[in-house]
């Protein structure tokens, strides 16, 4: 098998491209989330009431107005960058996917068969479904989360995993591969998205508590106040690793499958395979912590947390190191 | 709900030194080597089964409990929702404005035809109704919970399935070389696991011989030396009386032979010796099995040779590309066969086979030999042992494949029960459970009062444009 360079080589340029344009778009969102409007009055629904109920007795009262002309300068600026932010982010998802494609037209495959482009793919994935669900709904408060993992995943990617294209060793020609690793590179990503919103859900929680108890505004304040509610973030989160579920346990017995085929059996318990049973656990157990009184919320955010750390955890220390804890003996 | 939460935990956390210790199950060698570094820690680590995690009583202890749980939690959940979808739904509440979702509008129809028009529809998309004097009661997304029970008990399928294939079945491993046979016999294997309940009587009596073995590599590049393709063809018999069939054997391609699954597993070298003894008689003649150490298949083994007195070892190296690089000891550059040498020691003395202690067929018991020289061939070359010990010939090199060859009744069950939890799962996640109600009443003017009200009975989006679309039904 032939492999071509020149798009290889071109693929990595792409990926260069889009790691400049998403630090641009970092940049437009961080603008977007300091300058922008709240998004929803984060102030608990009676305060909210009340306001409203004040508003309608006193009629429209100028008070009220005079600070919205004030902060609609600001506001505006605030939308122009999350508008530019969002543009940023198709420009990035495409770098990112025709990146993926050069690379796979190169060696004439899937181009998912080792960590390099395993970490390019999940960036993809991750990019691709902030774009798709931002048609439905504003997301540009989210904007800078999603920068963020997905340009370190590139980062990562092209300095320590890189790895020159090439064709497949042996083992992973199947199309189990393809399928497992596929949908595997869809539930992180989404996982990822799914642990960003169970984080702030956590930080607008805290912050809800705070305003709650009247204790001194803290910097994260200032930060929630820019997001949707506590209860709507939660809710996010819940749906995203409810709709995941099914398929990562289609994809670890996708992989189980491709085990079988190739070594003769479909579970053995090595540390891989481990991890995606605890990840599986774990994301099980959050599932349940939902449905438990006294589980909701906090605990179970901190339990979709812990398994998007598995997920991490299986991905960067048990490919890597754990191997390299067992090689020391030389008997790998 | 808490005890399974916290058993799932327990679970997790559980798995976890079994990924972080070697396991016997899966790396043997590594359990005794991990034994042999920490002699203080290794005993204690391994009374407290952190090198079997997995078939720990302390695991078991868990998903027993677990399971015993979910049975008993799952179990009566089926008679309850059995006597839930053949029952009609609640009667509507009185007060239907304390409930999310709530529309009210007026329309001019009359009660009845509202009520009328109201159930044709709704029935048609889908909900169970209850029909009162002035009221309807609907329901839907009983496959939610349907799903649920379907997914837990699929579980308790899947465990049933995996335990039983295991006590059942068997995995064995042998190394075949070019031109020779296996025969698919207990006595052929060089490991052998079978389970608790496993019958010899059920292996599949075929047999096959190992015509050719090739592999390829990528050449040149940051990979270079990285395997690209192999596979192993060979002839295979059936059973006794079936005709000969030609079969390639490629990784991820194994072959199924009623019942029992032969994969390919692994590949190296045999180089082939021709050892003479003093007077020119052939004293062993035969491709001896050499293990791969490294990813260009520098390879060792040993010959070793009762018959002759004192008893002759050969111990050595097997280098498909000799390296030229020597500072390191020999090497080899390449996997494939380019430049093929031998790097060999002569051992003379007591080879230790007649002490009764079993011996590794890859190692020499050196302690009562002395070694008698090195020497380094390529193929046809022969090498004067010294102290009159006579010749040895390298004639050439074969290959050798491996093979795990296993049979699991569990397996096909196992993945049954694993699409059906699937499939249970997405139901009982994705399916919305909700229910819905309609109230007319007469207004003062003679007009209808409708009133609509839904409750969502689990966290699914879209109730209230669910409800909204019923209303809109009706108006
Ligand atoms: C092998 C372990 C188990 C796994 C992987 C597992 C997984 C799940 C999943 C994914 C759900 C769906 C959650 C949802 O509908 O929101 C669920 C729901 C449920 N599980 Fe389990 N489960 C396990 C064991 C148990 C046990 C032992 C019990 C009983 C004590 C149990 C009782 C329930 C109940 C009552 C629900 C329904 C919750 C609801 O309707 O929201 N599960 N389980």
């Amino acid at each position: 098998m032939q492999i071509d360079q020149s798009l290889a080589e071109l693929s990595d340029l792409l990926i260069y491209g889009a790691m400049t344009t998403l630090t641009a778009g970092m940049v437009a969102f961080s603008v977007a989330l300091a300058k922008g409007r709240q998004l929803e009055p984060i102030s608990n629904s009676e305060n909210r009431s009340i306001e409203i109920s004040h508003q309608l007795k006193m009629g429209a009262t100028t008070t009220l107005e005079t600070p919205s002309v004030t902060t609609s300068n600001a506001e505006g600026a605030g939308r122009r960058a999350g508008n530019i932010g969002m543009a940023v982010m198709w420009l990035s998802t495409i770098l990112i996917g025709g990146a993926l494609v050069l690379r796979g037209l190169s060696a004439n495959r899937l181009p998912w068969g080792n960590m390099y482009e395993f970490s390019i793919a999940a960036g993809f994935s991750i990019t691709a479904a902030y774009c798709a669900l931002s048609l439905k709904r504003d997301l540009r408060w989210l904007g800078l989360f999603i920068t963020i993992p997905v340009l370190l995943a590139l980062g990562l990617a092209i300095t320590v995993l890189y790895t020159e294209s090439a064709p497949l060793v042996p083992a992973l020609r199947s199309y189990w591969l393809a399928i497992h690793v596929t949908t595997a590179i869809v539930c992180i990503g989404a996982f990822t998205v799914g642990a960003l919103l169970s984080s702030l859900y956590l930080i607008a929680e805290k912050s809800e508590d705070r305003i709650k108890a009247s204790t001194t505004a803290t910097k994260l304040d200032q930060l929630a106040k820019r997001l949707p509610n506590a209860d709507r973030l939660d809710l996010m989160a819940y749906r995203i690793h409810a709709f995941m579920f099914p398929l990562w346990t289609f994809s670890v017995i996708a992989g189980a499958i491709w085990a079988e085929a190739a070594w003769g059996r479909y579970w053995g318990w090595d540390p891989k395979e481990t991890w995606a049973f605890i990840t599986w656990v774990i994301y099980a157990a959050y599932l349940h912590a939902r449905a438990t009184a006294g589980w909701r919320g906090r605990r179970a955010a901190y339990i979709a947390i812990a398994g998007f750390l598995a997920i991490i955890f299986n991905y960067f220390v048990v490919n890597t190191v754990i191997q390299g804890l067992h090689s020391y003996s030389g008997l790998n | 709900m808490r005890t399974a939460l916290i058993l799932l935990f327990l679970l997790a956390l559980a798995s976890v030194p079994g990924s972080l210790f070697p396991q016997r199950g899966t790396s043997p060698l590594r359990v005794s080597q991990y034994l042999r570094d920490h002699p203080d820690a290794g005993p204690i680590l391994d009374r407290l089964y952190l090198f079997d995690v997995f078939a720990s009583p302390w695991f078991g202890a868990i998903y027993l409990l677990l399971f015993i749980s979910l049975a008993g939690c799952v179990i009566p959940r089926v008679g309850v929702h059995w006597q839930e979808l053949r029952s009609l739904p609640p009667q509507a509440p009185t007060n239907l404005n304390r409930l999310p979702a709530y529309q009210q509008w007026v329309v001019s129809d009359q009660k009845q035809d509202v009520l009328l028009k109201a159930e044709l529809s709704w029935r048609k998309s889908g909900w169970r109704i209850r029909t009162g004097p002035d009221w309807i009661s609907a329901e839907r997304g009983y496959a939610r919970e349907t799903g649920n029970l379907i997914f837990h008990l699929a579980l308790l399928i899947v465990l049933v399935a995996v335990g039983f294939g295991g006590a059942t079945g068997y995995k064995g491993t042998v190394i075949v070389r070019e031109g020779a046979g296996f025969a698919n016999n207990v006595t052929q294997y060089d490991t052998f696991a079978p389970g608790r309940n496993f019958n010899p009587e059920e292996l599949s009596p075929f047999a096959f011989e190992l015509t050719d073995f090739s592999a390829e590599y990528q050449r040149g590049g940051m990979q270079n030396g990285a395997s690209r393709m192999f596979q192993a063809d060979f002839d295979l018999v059936r059973t006794p009386n079936s005709p000969v069939e030609k079969v390639e054997l490629q990784v991820n391609k194994p072959l199924r032979v009623s019942g029992s699954s032969v994969y390919l597993v692994g590949h190296g070298y045999s180089p082939e010796f021709t050892i003479k003894n003093e007077a020119g008689e052939i004293v062993w003649q035969d491709a001896a099995v050499f293990l791969p150490q490294d990813g260009a298949f520098t390879s060792t083994g040993v010959v070793k040779i009762p018959d002759t007195v004192p008893q002759l070892g050969i111990q050595g190296f097997f280098l498909p590309t000799l390296s030229a690089d020597f500072s390191t000891g020999p090497r080899s550059e390449f996997p494939a066969a380019d430049r093929p040498a031998v790097y060999l020691s002569a051992w003379l003395g007591d080879l230790g086979l007649d002490n009764g202690i079993p011996q590794s067929v890859y190692k020499l018991d050196t302690t009562n030999m002395k070694r008698i020289g090195i020497e380094e061939l390529i193929p046809g070359q022969t090498w004067e042992l010294p102290e009159n010990q006579g010749t040895l010939e390298f004639t050439g090199y074969k290959e050798w494949a491996s093979f795990s060859i296993t049979q699991d009744h569990g397996k096909g069950w196992a993945l049954v029960a694993s699409m059906l939890a699937i499939f249970g799962l997405t139901l009982s996640l994705l399916v919305p459970r909700r229910r819905a109600w309609l109230r007319v009443s007469e207004t003062s003017e003679g007009a209808t009062l409708c009133e609509v009200a839904g409750l969502a009975k689990t966290e699914a989006p879209g109730l209230t444009s669910e409800i909204e679309k019923l209303a809109l039904s009706l108006k």
